[in-house]
């Protein structure tokens, strides 16, 4: 037995425990009787013991909630459980109807009685959540401007064990400032009686309600404290203290952001030799409709006009087909390779059923985590997936050609949609879609090119029980060969 | 000024490609190494380069090559790679920078700089003790003398340093170390690259701590000669994770991290142990895809082609419906970034794996890593030191069957069955 501390009883260690291996997920566990004994951590991408708060600093319209809302998605998608605390939001719960920048002027006693009782309710709610509701992050996004606030911030984490680390915007370009207002500001709730004009005039005088006392985190006074400081929307960054793994993502996650307008194309291969015939993975080649669709791609593709445009494969066969088609260069991620699906590789859901029917029940009752033997998870594709979408960030007008449980973990991660979704988004052969961010979420289109092909999309069945009929688990097999 | 870099002396660390090739294709990046002596710039550029090296930088197309701005004019220590003579600049005027980036220019490179910034004086006279005073400069010197000597000598070249400024020169690509990595300023990343080697360089620290590296123990499938496979522990295995848990015992490490693949032999051997590991799926054994426990004999009696190619070129080798240690190496990275995060830390791993991990310590070559001996029953114990890695190994004394494979003679795809299996080892 281990002592507290980590370290060994000196008498010896207990005989090693009986493995069993969980069959869902595949994961090797110790056992006693036949059943799963205390289950040891298996790699989890967040290796904290305590939870993080997030807190953001910086004036009106400096990309706080775009960032915060950015980072939670993200965090959410690697499996780390997160969420966001807006304290506006609050404020707009508290006080139904806003008027005016007068609401927030330094010396308006009632209006700073208000923002406190907000903040704080929001707290009460990290706190809840941090403790109670199983999560691992919370990020707090308010200004935070003063000194003063963020100590009572970190007192609120010392008491209740939590990790602080802030994420200050600074930014002077008045560009992006004004680009800000026009994306989300005006668009808000506060500001839907009001014309353009007005709501613009109110909110630089909301602004300038804080910048007086606004006291940015500093080098030599704030020494002690775990931060970033994004200067001029990336240009520059200012890293203190980075106390741990989940800070060290998060920092090199802020690095790789950037706002310049582009989009994203996510597209599978064209229809392949095995799609036709009802068989999942393998390493086939196009079918005649398929290398149609990889001509009309490279015509949807040189149409659309795009400067740059980075085109991206997998390994296989079927999605450089469909590259070779555009007559540009592209490059090829083995990451994007599609899903393995081990023992079942190139079988038909008939097949499955018949050879494995406690394995095809498993899966249907939790699609995203279990794992084909000798294959992968949806849980291992994201993991797998995840310098793509680090390196997505990095770029701009991208193409990426892949693969349907690839691409519904893609877009999982660009509309932010939950692990039980995931696996059921619906990528069909043969449509593009084009994401473009904007404001704080994406924009999707989606654009059928108009060849025929088969549909691969399995519905979960009614019956995901293992004692269920082959003609219940097999309901909602699309039509094949 | 008028002064090129042909008129200042440099170093040039190349990666150890380029150092047989020296033209460069795409944008290669220059590195350019900025800060007083015993800051650290040797220790970062040789960790960096060794970091590149192994996720196969130059493979990818990208190269690096280092300039040092050094301070003094004896650098007597070149390594095997270097090209040029030594930089000697007396001082890093912002001028000599100029000099640099135009030259950068001038060959169209991308420009990077890293400067370590360090006022702790304990922090600086660890690292003159550790790296300098083994210097020809100091043979027959006293130590304490030495130390002097070489603190009065940095204090020379304080008065002319002038640090990158974020005024004028925030048109620059660079990252700021201060203190050992308390705190970074980073500034215009300019792509990929840079953006790697900054994560890289935000994770790694000097505090002192080992790294012990070890396989499972003797497996099932070892014992029949097969590779791959999910098979449990042999009798040898098992008795070696009791032997592997009192040296672990005996050797009263501070905080240990153990750390084992999915793969049931690891979690067994981990078991003994009686303390929490954690489990990696990047840690699992190479994929052999078709060949999956298989023994080389049915290999060589199936695939007799892939069989000669893997010979040929192991590293790059990839089995039908496999991985290549190639596809490991990338598969390892975020493991590396995160043992470099860590302190002690013990990882129970596989054969393939821990030729990957043990060629990163060691700086070893994609053609050396694949016939690294890293036999079952065996504990490697490294410990960073000065520049580099210090390896001590630990047999447990528990018998195990060998599973090492040398590179035959004939790798030739026509050989003959005798010829493919020379080298196999021993097996039921």
């Amino acid at each position: 037995m281990s002592a507290a501390d980590g370290s060994m009883d000196p008498c010896g260690p207990t005989p090693s425990r009986e493995l069993t291996q969980n069959p869902l997920k595949k994961i090797w566990m110790p056992c006693k009787n036949g059943l799963p004994e205390k289950h040891i951590s298996q790699r989890r991408v967040c290796m904290t013991n305590c939870p993080t708060l997030i807190v953001t600093v910086g004036l009106p319209a400096r990309g706080k909630t775009y960032i915060s809302k950015k980072l939670t998605r993200y965090l959410n998608w690697i499996g780390v459980p997160t969420k966001e605390f807006n304290v506006g939001q609050y404020r707009r719960e508290c006080v139904k109807i806003y008027k005016s920048f007068e609401f927030f002027r330094p010396d308006n006693e009632e209006g700073l009685k208000i923002r406190k009782e907000c903040a704080s309710a929001a707290l009460n709610d990290v706190r809840q959540y941090l403790t109670e509701e199983g999560g691992q992050v919370a990020v707090f996004d308010a200004t935070n401007t003063t000194r003063e606030r963020r100590e009572t911030i970190n007192r609120f984490a010392e008491q209740n064990g939590f990790k602080v680390f802030f994420v200050e915007s600074v930014c002077e370009d008045p560009d992006v400032i004004a680009e800000n207002i026009v994306q989300v500001k005006l668009g808000s709730p506060d500001y839907t009686h009001c014309n353009t004009e007005q709501a613009v005039e109110d909110f630089m005088k909301r602004i300038k309600c804080y910048e007086n006392s606004y006291q940015p985190l500093d080098e030599v006074l704030d020494r002690d404290l775990s931060f970033i400081k994004i200067i001029d929307v990336g240009r520059r960054y200012l890293v203190n203290r980075v106390q741990d793994h989940i800070q060290s993502r998060i920092v090199y996650y802020l690095m790789n952001i950037h706002i310049t307008p582009r989009s994203i194309y996510l597209c599978r291969h064209g229809e392949s030799d095995l799609n036709v015939k009802g068989r999942i993975g393998g390493d086939s080649g196009l079918t005649f409709r398929g290398k149609e669709f990889a001509h009309y791609l490279g015509q949807f593709i040189h149409a659309q006009g795009i400067s740059d445009l980075k085109v991206w494969t997998s390994q296989m066969k079927r999605t450089i087909q469909t590259a070779e088609a555009l007559g540009v260069p592209y490059e090829q991620w083995k990451a994007l390779n599609e899903i393995d699906a081990g023992v079942c590789e190139e079988l038909m859901y008939e097949e499955i059923q018949q050879r494995y029917p406690l394995e095809f029940a498993l899966r249907d009752q939790d699609k995203y985590r279990y794992r084909y033997p000798k294959g992968e998870s949806y849980e291992d594709l994201v993991q797998r997936l995840e310098p793509v979408i680090m390196e997505l960030e990095r770029q701009e007008n991208v193409l990426v050609i892949c693969h349907q449980a690839v691409m519904r973990c893609l877009l999982a991660y660009f509309l932010d949609k939950s692990a039980e979704e995931l696996p059921y988004l619906k990528c069909p052969l043969h449509t593009v879609l084009k994401l473009t961010p904007v404001a704080y979420g994406c924009k999707v289109e989606s654009i059928y090119l108009n060849v025929d092909a088969v549909n691969t999309h399995r519905e979960r069945p009614e019956n995901v029980n293992v004692h269920r009929s082959a003609a219940d688990a097999l309901q909602t097999v699309p039509a094949h060969l | 000024s008028g002064q090129t870099l042909a008129d200042i002396k440099h170093t040039v660390f190349l990666t150890k490609e380029q150092a047989s090739r020296p033209q460069f294709t795409n944008s290669p990046t220059m590195i350019v190494m900025v800060g007083l002596p015993a800051r650290g710039k040797t220790y970062i550029s040789r960790k960096l380069t060794r970091y590149l090296n192994w996720i196969g930088v130059q493979t990818q197309g990208e190269c690096i090559l280092y300039i040092f701005i050094y301070l003094y004019r004896d650098y007597s220590k070149e390594p095997k790679d270097c090209v040029s003579a030594v930089f000697d600049a007396t001082n890093t005027t912002r001028e000599r920078r100029g000099v640099i980036i135009s030259f950068a220019k001038e060959k169209g490179y991308k420009v990077f700089f890293i400067e370590s910034i360090c006022d702790d004086p304990e922090i600086i006279e660890a690292n003159i003790m550790e790296v300098k005073l083994s210097s020809p400069d100091y043979e027959d010197c006293d130590k304490e003398e030495a130390l002097d000597d070489f603190v009065k000598r940095i204090e020379c070249y304080k008065t002319n340093y002038v640090s990158l400024d974020e005024e004028k020169d925030r048109h620059l690509s660079y990252i700021k170390i201060f203190n050992v990595g308390s705190r970074y300023l980073v500034n215009r990343v300019q792509d990929h690259i840079q953006s790697r080697i900054v994560y890289y360089l935000m994770n790694i620290h000097v505090t002192p701590r080992s790294i012990y590296l070890s396989r499972h123990g003797e497996s099932e499938l070892n014992l029949l000669g097969r590779i791959g496979g999910d098979s449990g522990l042999s009798t040898q295995g098992k008795k070696y994770a009791s032997a592997l848990a009192e040296f672990i015992r005996n050797q009263a490490i501070k905080d240990l991290k153990v750390w084992t693949s999915h793969m049931k032999r690891t979690i067994q051997t981990a078991e003994a142990l009686g303390v929490a590991y954690e489990q990696w799926k990047a840690l699992n054994e190479i994929d052999a895809g078709m060949c999956e426990e298989m023994t080389y004999e049915k290999i060589q009696e199936n695939y007799p082609e892939e069989f000669a190619m893997r010979d040929q070129d192991k590293y790059r080798y990839r089995y039908p419906k496999g991985e290549s240690y190639e596809d490991l190496v990338h598969r390892l990275e975020p493991v590396i970034m995160e043992l470099e995060r860590q302190e002690n830390v013990l990882v129970i791993c596989h054969q393939a794996v821990m030729r990957c991990l043990l060629a990163y310590f060691l700086d070893k070559s994609a053609d050396e890593l694949p016939y690294l001996k890293c036999p079952l029953h065996t504990v490697l114990k490294l410990t960073p030191v000065a520049y580099g890695c210090k390896v001590e190994s630990f047999y447990l004394n528990i018998k195990a069957v060998n599973t090492h494979r040398e590179r035959p003679a004939n790798v030739d795809v026509t050989r003959g069955p005798e010829e493919a299996l020379r080298t196999v080892p021993d097996h039921f």
